[in-house]
């Protein structure tokens, strides 16, 4: 069987998740659990194997021909478009489908624990299966089109599983947020595929090269409205407000949002589409910066939350912003490097949090936390190589990543751009410590209760949505324990690829080991470079992260301060509400929805809508309605009337009769 | 033909005359009486008046279709009679009227 004939049957990668969604949604009931959790499992594991099978039957080839359109049947016919169902197997699609499904697999596992005695249990695999496999469509997609199919469908799982907890009004009205905030970034979306169309005549990728064709105005339309349709997905502000309030879904399906399946998407998009990018540098600076001013909001932010998944979650937005500088700079394989180390360290991160939230019988505010690693070491140990990671140490693989990000925003010559992330760079590093020491070190905090009340009377910051009962719940509750083998593996196994992972793309170009870079064999900004500025850039990055970790530790060394409140809080003081509250950008949202758009909406609704259309059809209505009541009056019922009128009518016609024959 | 059985002096203006002037008794009568048995007898004196027209045009045009639509104004009419009537005695039964400004229950 040649490698080509193994990559036409590409279809099987995103069919079995698929197959087991629907198995598992018909039947998964009666499978039960934790059947219905290893089937899942299973899908996603040998979905896995065919990728790694098609990663090498793909390496066999040579690497000019190393893109492969498999077999497939007319989706969409009509006049001059054609959209074919067709899967694309190529470097870049290649290793999406390796991360996405690897990664999947492990969170998988993870589930089957934390999912234990949940009532959906079934229907939370089935959604998963589902997840991975509309990710896989979005990533194998040979057009545009097919993209978006496998983009809906990723937007349709992450609200089916954010208000996986539907009984939760905030886990509902979260996953309604994520949904509608999605539906803003898919209309960018939705018009460059218009204008594609337009322009060029078809959306399958095989055309990407007629963006050189095109005027420079069309081209930049083109990447920019694919840029917010990559907004939406990736969390980009102003369109991230969902991706925080995401975290009221399970702590898995976090994981699997932020490190695999969804919010890598809009990163995807662009590298996918990147020949529009190459043609439209003006577009590629806004991507850049909006990437950098991201990165730096989001890990402002970060620095005072006090949920330990709202930090990550910021911190993972903060991250895709790196993704995207290198994206807007063109440092395309960059930003995959980044993506995938992301996706390594993040998953990390939050089943390690997961593991946290679990042990402490859903405990989820730092402050309420410490002196974990003695409780869970496993989940500890890994939580640090996390945290090393995403602050860029050597040699964890986050470290390669931003350091080849900032690399290349520096050889590009954006100076102020690699200023801004190296800013986030130490921010990270210090919001991460502070995660870490509140968390896994210092002093018992959950032991307690009389400290806990006076650091939130003091504070006065502590979530809306924790009430009083939770806490003496967790107070007087039992002791932390470690998280059963399900969960823990995973933690293991993604703990060793955020250690390794740096050598997919070690940036020492003349021994060949950028490995991922010549792999994905994408353009790149051909700026000077020089071996020794780079390792001078690299030193500087380390630097910057050793800086961030150790004013970390200088400030959380003893955890929370005596009285219970948070240094960082008090230092910034005023500010820090600005911060706690992200810049307010929500509530400036919600305050444009509920005042201008809610006005407009209801003078649509009232003015257009009420007195204008139905005005005119009652009006309609109305007219012969009274008509008919005044015409109803000449019906007296009286047949001597009927006979005048007869008698007239005659009359009249005779009249008319005569005259006409006179004249 | 025409010197059948009339004078010569007496042309078909005279029963044209006389049919219009029996039409408009009956029209008039119809709409001014409400007594519902006159204005039957009403209606049947338009019916003769237009009959007499027929026959005094059949006559005078030498043309025996006129004639022809006669009998049929009589089956038409003495159809009527039998239903008209019919209705009328019904109506009484009810009403112990035969008053046609007492039925109105077409009334819009």
């Amino acid at each position: 069987m040649s490698a080509r004939n193994l990559l036409d049957v590409a279809w099987v990668i995103p069919a079995f998740p698929a197959l087991g969604a629907v198995v598992l949604l018909l039947v998964g009931k009666r499978i039960g659990e934790p059947k219905a959790g290893w089937l899942g499992t299973t899908m996603i594991f040998l979905s896995f194997v065919a990728s790694v099978i098609a990663f090498f039957a793909l390496r066999s080839l040579s690497p000019d021909a190393r893109s492969n359109v498999s077999q497939g049947f007319t989706w969409i016919q009509a006049g001059t478009f054609r959209v074919d169902l067709r899967f694309l197997v190529d470097p870049l699609s290649s290793t999406m489908t390796l991360f996405v499904t690897g990664v999947g697999t492990l969170i998988h596992l993870y589930s089957i624990g934390y999912m234990h005695d949940d009532e959906r249990f079934s229907r939370f695999f089935a959604y998963m299966n589902l997840f991975a496999a509309s990710m896989l469509v979005l990533v194998l997609a040979s057009s545009f089109l097919m993209t978006y199919l496998g983009w809906e469908g990723v937007a349709l799982c992450s609200y089916l599983l954010v208000s996986f907890w539907f009984e939760r009004n905030s886990a509902a009205v979260a996953g309604k947020k994520a949904f509608v905030t999605n539906r803003v970034g898919d209309l960018g979306f939705l018009i460059a595929m218009f204008l594609i169309f337009q322009k060029v005549g078809t959306l399958n990728y095989s055309a990407l090269g007629a963006a050189a064709r095109l005027p420079h105005s069309t081209v930049t339309a083109i990447a920019l409205l694919l840029f917010v349709g990559a907004m939406g997905k990736s969390a980009q502000v102003p369109l991230h407000i969902w991706l925080p309030d995401a975290m009221e879904g399970p702590t898995p399906v976090s994981a699997l949002i932020h490190a695999a399946t969804m919010v890598t998407a809009g990163v995807f998009l662009l590298v996918r589409a990147h020949t529009y990018f190459d043609f439209a540098p003006h577009a590629g600076t806004v991507v850049a910066w909006v990437g950098a001013i991201t990165a730096l909001y989001a890990a402002s932010v970060a620095l005072v939350q006090d949920d330990i998944k709202r930090v990550l979650a910021y911190s993972t937005i903060s991250q895709l912003g790196y993704m995207f500088l290198a994206v807007g700079v063109g440092a395309y394989s960059a930003g995959i490097f980044h993506m995938i180390t992301h996706a390594f360290f993040k998953a990390l991160l939050f089943l390690g949090a997961g593991s946290v939230i679990h042990g402490m019988h859903d405990e989820q505010d730092m402050r309420r936390m410490g002196g974990l690693r003695k409780y869970m070491p496993i989940t500890a140990g890994t939580f640090i190589v996390g945290w090393l990671a995403i602050s860029g140490i050597i040699p964890f693989a986050g470290f390669w990543s931003k350091d080849e990000i900032l690399a290349k925003a520096w050889f590009s010559h954006n100076y102020a751009l690699w200023s801004v992330g190296a800013a986030a760079a130490v921010m990270t590093a210090f919001y991460m410590t502070r995660q870490v020491w509140l968390v896994f070190y210092g002093p018992e905090r959950w032991r307690d209760d009389a400290a806990l009340v006076r650091a939130n009377v003091v504070q006065g910051t502590g979530d809306a949505h924790e009430g009083d009962d939770v806490r003496v719940q967790s107070a007087s509750g039992p002791e932390p324990h470690e998280s059963p083998w399900t969960m823990y593996v995973p933690l293991l196994g993604l703990a060793a690829l955020a250690f390794f992972g740096g050598i997919l793309d070690l940036p020492f170009t003349n021994a060949k080991l950028n490995v991922l870079d010549r792999w994905l064999d994408l353009p790149e900004s051909h700026a000077a470079s020089s071996f020794g500025l780079g390792l001078l850039l690299s030193t500087v990055a380390l630097i910057i992260g050793l800086i961030g970790i150790v004013w970390g530790v200088r400030v959380y060394q003893n955890g929370l301060r005596g009285d219970g409140t948070d240094s960082t809080v008090e230092r910034l003081g005023g500010f820090a509400r600005v911060l706690q509250n992200a810049w307010y950008i929500d509530y400036g949202v919600s305050r444009v929805v509920s005042g201008p758009i809610t006005a407009f909406a209801r003078f649509l609704s009232e003015g257009v809508d009420g007195a204008g259309i139905d005005g005119a059809v009652n009006g309609i209505a109305t007219a012969a309605r009274e008509g008919g009541g005044a015409l109803r009056r000449l019906q007296t019922g009286l047949v001597r009337n009927y006979a005048l009128g007869i008698a007239f009518g005659t009359v009249a016609l005779l009249v008319y009769v005569a005259t006409r024959v006179t004249f | 033909m025409s010197a059948l059985a009339y004078p010569d002096h007496i042309t078909a203006t005279y029963y044209l005359v006389l049919a219009a002037i029996l039409f408009t008794i009956g029209a008039v009568g119809l709409l001014v009486r409400k007594n519902t048995l006159v204005m039957f007898m009403c209606i049947e004196l338009m019916l003769n008046a237009a009959n007499l027209t027929f026959v005094s045009y059949a006559n005078a045009l030498n043309d025996i279709s006129g004639q022809v639509i006669v009998f049929f104004t009589l089956v038409v009419a003495a159809a009527e009679v039998a239903v008209g009537l019919a209705i009328i005695i019904a109506i009484f039964r009810r009403r112990q009227s035969v008053n046609a400004d007492d039925v109105d229950l077409l009334k819009g």
